[in-house]
């Protein structure tokens, strides 16, 4: 019995995988229809562009910038603690379990080259996810005393995600090397 | 000196026995591409396996045959972006109704692979309007040392 047992123990002892399907979650723009009328413009100063090239280097609003430092200057942008008119614009909004707050306008705009790799693409969105959740964490501290990973009230998160919003556009495909769009 | 009894042996075996097998997930489809994926800190769980799609996009395995071309792969066989639309609503038509506006596309790409190819996949689900996707990846610190 007992070997028959150790046999299919070895089996499934082989057999198992133990990893979890993880990732960063996004969300694609819908599909542009070309009967539609032309969305609203979006004023210069609320888009953050963060550009990599074929060669995976970063281009953070027109100047050269690199990972070390892309967390804390996506954070210094969207918070736009001195009101730069450089920097986004905040509207107050009502939010449950709030009450008003400052909302960031800021939309961070990622846009790549088709000969930019996958690793850099991630590393690049994992660095302005982090800066968003590190937003996030420090907001729901302040009003909660309470990180936002830590919260489990579903009212109160959702609260934290409008307050924080996870405004990140994956910009239409364009050839950056040739300056084009596709 | 008395040797220790074995009878609960079995039931030992037994215990561990079913905590694998509850705990094994086998794999459906086998990989024909390489498929490492990138690290990252900022992971969030995919809840319900059931209702997501998995596109495999990397170097095939066998680049004798294959070449070393990064290429698509749905369910069992090579692909190109156009097959996406057609693998989608197959998808969508597999689950329920009601489910269907929560199904997530997980894109599990290899980090080799360069971004021209993962951009045309997601404009093809962008257009069959499967928005919700997973840039899958590994737990793990990014290797700022590269760039």
């Amino acid at each position: 019995m007992a070997d028959i047992a150790f046999l299919l123990l070895i089996f499934f002892l082989v057999t198992t995988t133990m990893d979890v399907d993880t990732g960063i979650m996004r969300l694609l723009p819908p599909p542009i229809d070309p009967a539609a009328p032309q969305p609203p413009p979006i004023k210069e100063r609320n888009v953050f562009v963060v550009l990599i090239d074929f060669q995976d280097r970063l281009l953070v609003e027109g100047q050269l910038g690199n990972l070390y430092t892309l967390r804390q200057q996506t954070k210094d942008w969207l918070v736009n603690a001195n009101n730069d008119p450089n920097k986004p614009e905040m509207r107050l909004a009502y939010i449950d379990n709030l009450g008003e707050v400052e909302v960031s306008r800021g939309v961070i705009s990622l846009q790549n080259d088709r000969g930019t790799s996958y690793e850099m693409y991630i590393a690049v969105q994992n660095e302005v996810t982090a800066a968003i959740n590190e937003l996030r964490n420090e907001f729901s501290r302040q009003r909660f005393g309470i990180a936002f990973d830590d919260l489990t009230d579903e009212a109160l998160i959702e609260a934290v995600r409008e307050a924080v919003p996870m405004a990140i556009s994956e910009a239409e495909p364009r050839d950056v090397a040739a300056g084009r769009t596709r | 000196m008395q040797a220790i009894s074995t009878a609960s042996l079995p039931d030992i075996i037994f215990m561990l026995l079913f905590f694998f097998m509850v705990t094994t997930v086998m794999r459906e489809t086998t990989l024909f591409v390489r498929n490492q994926l990138p690290p990252a800190t900022e992971v969030q769980k995919i809840e319900r396996k059931s209702l997501v799609s998995f596109i495999y996009i990397g170097a095939p395995l066998q680049t004798q045959v294959f070449g070393t071309e990064p290429r698509i792969q749905l369910n069992d066989a090579f692909a190109t972006p156009a097959d996406i639309a057609a693998f989608i609503s197959a998808e969508r038509e597999a689950r329920d109704e009601v489910e269907r506006p929560l199904m997530t596309t997980s894109m599990k790409v290899d980090r080799e692979v360069k971004m021209g190819i993962v951009t045309d996949v997601k404009q093809e689900l962008r257009l069959v309007n499967a928005l919700k996707v997973n840039y899958s990846t590994i737990r793990g610190e990014v290797r700022f040392g590269r760039y």
